[in-house]
């Protein structure tokens, strides 16, 4: 498939190498320090959505002095519209398995574990043995890492990482207060890496070929490439490595159907932009000096404008509801309200300045709810009702 | 299979007998019940030495570890909004008319159990649901019903088969 000259197409994570063993031993022969700052020098940003720069978290969590460290991948995909993480692991499982264990010796950790989301069951058994294959060979080689299976059980909540902490721990998948931060207490107390799939396939890159190739790609603040998962109104859904930093409206002219209405960047907790916004939108992290910089975990979903953003707000609203893990008032009660509330408009019970009650509320939300699925519920909610207002109503 | 009481503790001795072995010994016996009986969540309780009010809460936490019987096949259909948009209400119309049970229902042999559920994570081959761990993706009522024809044929081979 050919993809425009705007649109740089990267091809790094799905090159099948097969040369992780040569990967992993060439750099277990180099020192700890040494891999923090080439990771550090890539400039490489966590995947998952957040944007945390990768090798800080790795230095961190190596200064913490404790003889029990974790290093755990965040496979619990659940974001609407983003498909990539299984992708990785069912064709390049190795790159992730290297990566966990290049972090292990940086940091000084024995343990790694996969958090697979209970959706993704039917990886398991190449994914287990795939790290047979992979704990075989660091035996050979006087590497002391195992690595495991976690299964999740159908809880979007449990991607936030002390959610995820909480679940492997056998409780409910409730997130915890921060500080203090994975990188001193995580799983089990203990001083934590906790990366998606997609940024240990990264680093994987990054390991393999060096920093600089990695940081030549992108633009300033969002150096590389990502994976994008297309879904929605598109002739060609699927999943497309891009160099970041590109404009949304280059990204509809090739993925459009012609008629794109309007995008959703980053999943439900992401953003909508409506189409006469797509000139001035890059994709990537914020920072950048011009437009609007909007980051993502790669959920890329068009509508065109046989689409009704009343449904498509609706189908959010509920996704949160029930996702919502129900621990702090904001996000439980805020969650329901605003569902109940789009309704009542929609139907006429209340008028349409109550729209603006509900705008209200979801600042609140973003200020007070604990954890990143309450806080992030006004970015779609405030982008459609701002937008298609009239949809709302009519 | 085994009584309820002996799956346990052989799940125990699998995984360890701590908090943090909880969630895979729920996930075990679901996987053979189908779902976690008040029974079966005293039992884990007694075996692990842990208050049955704690596992009550983690296990009612996670929504595929179902707390009421369920059918031998669980078909979860995913409405989320890529789904929705591509045409999941006509599958699920279809599975309904075809198995004769609403949303939240099982079959009155015990054979399937329908359920929505949350983004599976094939947005780029809507719909897509999921019958136990089996994934079927690019949905239509017609192709449902041929999935569907195929478990019941299955399972009615596996009913004489047993006779």
């Amino acid at each position: 498939m050919t993809i425009s000259y705007q649109l740089k197409r990267a091809d790094f994570i799905f090159k099948n190498e097969n040369d992780w063993e040569e990967v992993l031993s060439k750099n277990l022969s180099r020192t700890p320090s040494e891999l923090i700052n080439e990771l550090i020098s890539s400039e490489l940003k966590g995947r998952g959505g957040a944007g945390f720069p990768t090798g800080l978290k790795w230095k961190l969590t190596a200064e913490v002095e404790d003889s029990i460290k974790y290093v755990i991948c965040n496979a619990d995909e659940g974001e609407p519209g983003t498909f990539k993480d299984r992708e990785i692991l069912s064709m390049v499982p190795f790159k992730v398995l290297t990566s966990m264990a290049i972090c292990g010796y940086v940091i000084g950790a024995k343990e790694g574990y996969i958090y697979l989301r209970g959706e993704y069951f039917f990886l398991r058994p190449e994914l287990n043995k795939a790290i047979s294959e992979f704990e075989y060979y660091c035996k050979e080689i006087n590497f002391d890492f195992s690595i495991r299976i976690f299964m999740g059980s159908g809880a979007y909540i449990c991607g936030e990482e002390t959610a995820l902490f909480e679940s492997m721990e056998g409780k409910r998948g409730e997130p915890r207060n921060k500080p203090p931060f994975p990188s001193n207490s995580g799983y089990m107390a203990k001083p934590t890496v906790i990366n998606n799939v997609e940024t240990l396939a990264h680093t994987y890159t990054i390991f393999k070929y060096g920093a600089k190739r990695f940081y030549d790609l992108g633009v300033q603040y969002s150096r590389g490439s990502k994976l994008f998962s297309v879904s929605g109104d598109t002739p060609k859904p699927g999943i497309y490595e891009l160099e970041l930093g590109m404009s949304l409206a280059d990204f509809v002219d090739e993925f459009g159907d012609g008629d794109t209405k309007a995008v959703q960047v980053g999943g439900a907790s992401g953003f909508l932009v409506p189409r006469k916004r797509f000139n001035e939108t890059a994709i990537g992290f914020q920072g950048k000096l011009t437009g609007i910089s909007l980051p993502t975990g790669g959920s890329m979903m068009l509508f065109n404008s046989s689409r009704s953003m009343f449904n498509v707000l609706d189908n959010y609203l509920e996704f949160f509801r029930e996702e919502s893990c129900g621990q702090c008032t904001p996000c439980r009660v805020g969650c329901q309200q605003l569902l109940k509330g789009i309704k009542a408009v929609k139907r006429g019970e209340k008028n349409a300045k109550y729209l603006d009650k509900l705008l209200r509320l979801t600042e609140t939300m973003q200020v007070t709810a604990k954890c990143g699925l309450g806080q992030s519920v006004a970015n779609s909610f405030s982008s459609i009702v701002e937008n298609f207002r009239e949809e709302m109503i009519y | 299979m085994y009584p309820v009481s002996d799956l346990i503790r052989n799940l125990a001795d699998q995984h360890g007998r701590n908090r943090h072995n909880l969630l895979p010994i729920l996930q075990g016996v679901v996987e053979q019940e189908k779902y976690l009986s008040e029974y079966s969540m005293i039992e884990i309780a007694r075996e692990l030495d842990l208050p049955a009010s704690e596992v009550y809460g983690t296990a009612t936490f996670y929504s595929f570890l179902e707390h009421k019987k369920m059918g031998k096949y669980i078909i979860r259909v995913c409405k989320t909004i890529t789904c929705s948009m591509k045409g999941k209400n006509q599958v699920l119309l279809a599975i309904q008319e075809m198995l004769k049970l609403d949303v939240g229902e099982t079959t009155p042999d015990g054979t399937f159990s329908l359920l929505q559920t949350n983004c599976l994570g094939f947005c780029h081959k809507a719909p897509a649901m999921l019958v136990n761990n089996e994934v079927f993706t690019d949905l239509t009522p017609e192709k449902v019903r041929d999935i569907l024809s195929a478990y019941l044929k299955k399972q009615k081979e596996g009913v004489s088969h047993d006779n």
